[in-house]
């Protein structure tokens, strides 16, 4: 029996090993940036910067007057040559700007975030969201609803996607600002603890950690298990408690930051710096395998020639990791804030195309590796006749779309696909999560 | 700059995939069975080659059948029609007549399989279907070939002559010296080992339950089939046939409750698919199989306890689902 923090999950090869020994690099400066305007969740930023306008790196150039949003930054010197729209690594078409860059940038200095109002407006200012993939604006989660008191703060270094190592690298060459991040999120919402957690495949990142650790941050390493590092999994992993179903996690007086999050904020808090780079692994058949520094902005098309070039069997190209992430049709769309890889997956590791499927032959498979305990079968089962009540009275909504059904499942069905049918249809009809 | 799209798949999420298929799985199970099949070919001979190419060829030919005239399309490569082949040859005994397997084979695709939609949507497992079929049709002429035990009330052979008699089972025998009180002093002890490694009465999957349990133990290890079946059923065979008195290691021998508690009663299709509703289910058909035995008119009921079980596993599906993450039970 492996070991486990939590129930179900599955243990897929890591193929973290191409680039886990790789430093962070800066991949080139493009002479053209497209900065989408909507790089998170929640009300798209307006822009605040006219075409033709000289930009300073750093410098606010989209924002709106919403709760829950982030405003845009330009990551480099230069003028805006476009107003315009982008297609998205997500599929969407979304209001962009295009930045032509000095041929000189300085990539150490940056407009700074001002230093007005307290330290969530700052954090806000910056545009900081939450770079594991999930994209919530960050001040958000800094101001729990009333009547919920944070206790504990904990940041993700799990990583427990294969393929990607960018959190990995952060965590080993940059461990003392994981720990600020840490002790800044601790003081922001005035919590007791502060648990930084890793997965046990990273013993590097985690001697680092502690050898840089202050202030009573804890590090703690978990087993290796997908998808040891999605919220709930995680809060249980360390805490013993589960969301209660239809909550927060905030509920449980748990605050779950993603470790280059954390470190965004320490690094608005103490050098007013706002959110313009982040580290994306670059992985899989490329050419040069490896993590870079790249501007937001930033073409993945760029980028994957900076990596030395798709191989020409290449069949999937995801951005993110290859159990959550999205498959990209086209490669002319920009790094985002929450693009924490871009995997590109030869024939052979590939998933099958859908159209391979054949019927359920009721191994339970998917029961049992489901981290929620749902029946995902059913659900799918009942999203296939268009049962939406019947799907959705059996937890569809507690999904937590992590795939693992879908990975496991030895007749390839689109079980994630279904239940997903099933949670909009619930949400549709109003039944409440 | 830009690719063609036609390159790569835009699928949805996950974009990797486990190792396990549908053919995948059906090979393992079929290599777990092998050396209990080829160890009943050598101990058997030519009888035992003819009831296995007479059910794997009459399955294959049935799905194949069925899927023309259908205009499905062709379901041999998923493999599961050859091992509802072989499972239904390893519930035969080798002088069955050629055409009795063969019926057996059809019965077992067709009524077992076919008819309810195909792979994943039958209620009963088709070997056992097939099994059900061809004992309840010819029992005469499949019992005259393995035991007489069904019949045992018609006449008992004197103590001392049970080897004599040509293709009683071990179960039989024992099933008459029970019904005598234990007069003619079988001694169940005495049977361990024949029915471990070499057992020549009664179907080709009896003949060794070592190797049974050795390609089960393989299907657990390698997370094919999910040990809380064997040893529900196994366990409750032992305890219940101690708890009425009988030898248990001799009862869990003997029978094929090892074909049945590792091959037959873990099929997917027929089988629960949550984890506890599996050990209830291994449990349900140990009960059954013991009571069967004790109790019933013949002690050969290893195909009916599964069957029955089978009937009741979407009950026992329903009955152990399991608790949602973050809700309380009972919400």
């Amino acid at each position: 029996m492996e070991r486990r923090a939590f129930r179900g999950g599955v243990h897929p090869p890591g193929h973290k090993e191409a680039t886990a020994g790789s430093p962070v690099a800066w991949a080139p400066v493009p002479s053209r940036l497209v900065v989408p305007l909507s790089q998170h969740l929640g009300a798209p930023c307006v822009a605040t910067v006219a075409e033709g306008d000289r930009v300073e790196r750093g410098q606010v150039i989209g924002d709106v007057d919403a709760m829950v949003s982030a405003p845009v930054h330009s990551p480099v010197a230069g003028t805006v040559a476009e107003i315009g729209r982008t297609l998205t690594a997500g599929g969407t078409v979304v209001g962009a700007i295009v930045i032509d860059a000095d041929e000189q940038q300085d990539l150490d200095g940056f407009v700074i975030v001002p230093d007005e109002g307290d330290g969530k407006a700052r954090v806000r200012a910056a545009g900081v969201v939450g770079m594991g993939g999930a994209t919530f604006p960050s001040v958000v989660k800094l101001n729990p609803p009333k009547g919920m008191e944070i206790k504990t703060v904990i940041l993700n270094g799990c990583e427990c996607e294969p393929f990607l190592t960018c959190d990995h690298r952060l965590m080993l060459e940059q461990p003392e600002r994981v720990v600020a991040g840490a002790v800044h999120i601790r003081s922001l919402v005035g919590a007791g603890r502060a648990i930084i957690a890793l997965e046990e495949n990273k013993p590097d990142a985690a001697a680092a950690l502690r050898a840089a650790t202050r202030d009573g941050v804890e590090i703690v390493e978990l087993p290796v298990r997908y998808p040891q590092g999605a919220e709930k999994q995680l809060i249980y992993a360390l805490l013993k408690t589960e969301v209660p179903h239809g909550k927060l996690p905030a509920a449980t007086g748990a605050l779950v930051h993603n470790v280059a999050t954390a470190v965004a904020i320490a690094d608005v808090l103490e050098y007013g710096k706002p959110l313009t780079e982040r580290i994306v692994t670059v992985t899989g058949a490329v050419g040069r395998p490896g993590n870079y520094r790249v501007l937001l902005g930033t073409l993945v098309s760029e980028l994957i020639e900076a990596a030395g070039g798709l191989s020409d069997d290449v069949e999937r190209v995801i951005s993110g990791g290859p159990m959550t992430g999205m498959a990209l049709g086209s490669l002319d769309v920009p790094v985002t804030k929450g693009m924490s890889g871009i995997v590109a997956l030869p024939k052979g590791l590939a998933a099958p195309a859908l159209s391979d499927d054949q019927p359920c032959m009721r191994c339970g498979r998917c029961p049992e590796s489901c981290p929620m305990s749902l029946e995902p079968y059913a659900i799918a089962n009942y999203a296939h006749l268009a049962m939406w009540d019947a799907a959705a009275s059996r937890n569809a909504l507690d999904c937590i779309e992590c795939g693992v059904c879908s990975y496991v499942c030895p007749t390839n069905r689109p079980l994630l696909q279904l239940v997903r049918q099933a949670k909009s249809a619930a949400m549709a009809k109003g039944v409440k999560a | 700059m830009s690719e063609p799209l036609s390159k790569r798949i835009v699928g949805p999420a996950p974009h990797i995939h486990a190792k396990d298929s549908c053919s995948g799985i059906m090979l393992w199970v079929l290599g777990a069975l092998a050396p209990a099949a080829l160890w009943a070919v050598v101990s058997m001979g030519a009888p035992a080659i003819i009831t296995l190419v007479a059910c794997i060829a009459s399955a294959l030919a049935a799905e194949a059948a069925w899927n023309a005239i259908a205009r499905k399309p062709q379901t041999l490569m998923d493999g599961s029609a050859l091992l509802t082949g072989l499972l239904l040859a390893m519930c035969m005994p080798p002088r069955t007549p050629w055409w009795i397997s063969v019926a057996g084979g059809l019965v077992a695709i067709v009524l077992g399989k076919m008819v309810f939609g195909g792979l994943g949507w039958n209620l009963f497992n088709p070997a056992l279907v097939g099994r059900a079929f061809v004992t309840l049709s010819w029992a005469g002429v499949i019992s005259a070939q393995t035991n007489f035990g069904w019949f045992r009330a018609l006449s008992l052979p004197a103590a001392g002559e049970y080897d004599a008699i040509s293709g009683a089972t071990r179960l039989a025998l024992a099933a008459a010296d029970r019904a005598a009180s234990g007069a003619y002093g079988y001694d169940l002890a005495a049977q361990y080992q024949p029915l471990l490694f070499r057992n020549l009465e009664g179907s080709l999957g009896e003949v060794s339950a070592a190797l049974l349990i050795l390609g089960g133990l393989v299907l657990i290890a390698r997370g094919i089939i999910d040990w809380r079946i064997p040893v529900g059923y196994i366990g409750t065979m032992g305890l219940l046939s101690w708890a009425f008195g009988s030898d248990p290691i001799f009862n869990v021998l003997a029978g094929g409750v090892m074909l049945g508690a590792f091959f037959m009663a873990t099929d997917y299709v027929t089988s629960p698919m949550n984890k506890n509703a599996r050990l209830v289910f291994g449990v349900g058909c140990g009960v059954f199989n013991v009571v069967g035995r004790f109790f019933g008119s013949m002690p050969e009921v290893t195909t009916y306890a599964i069957l029955f079980m089978n009937g009741l596993a979407p009950l026992v599906d329903r009955l152990f689902r399991p608790r949602t993450f973050g809700w309380v039970k009972g919400e």
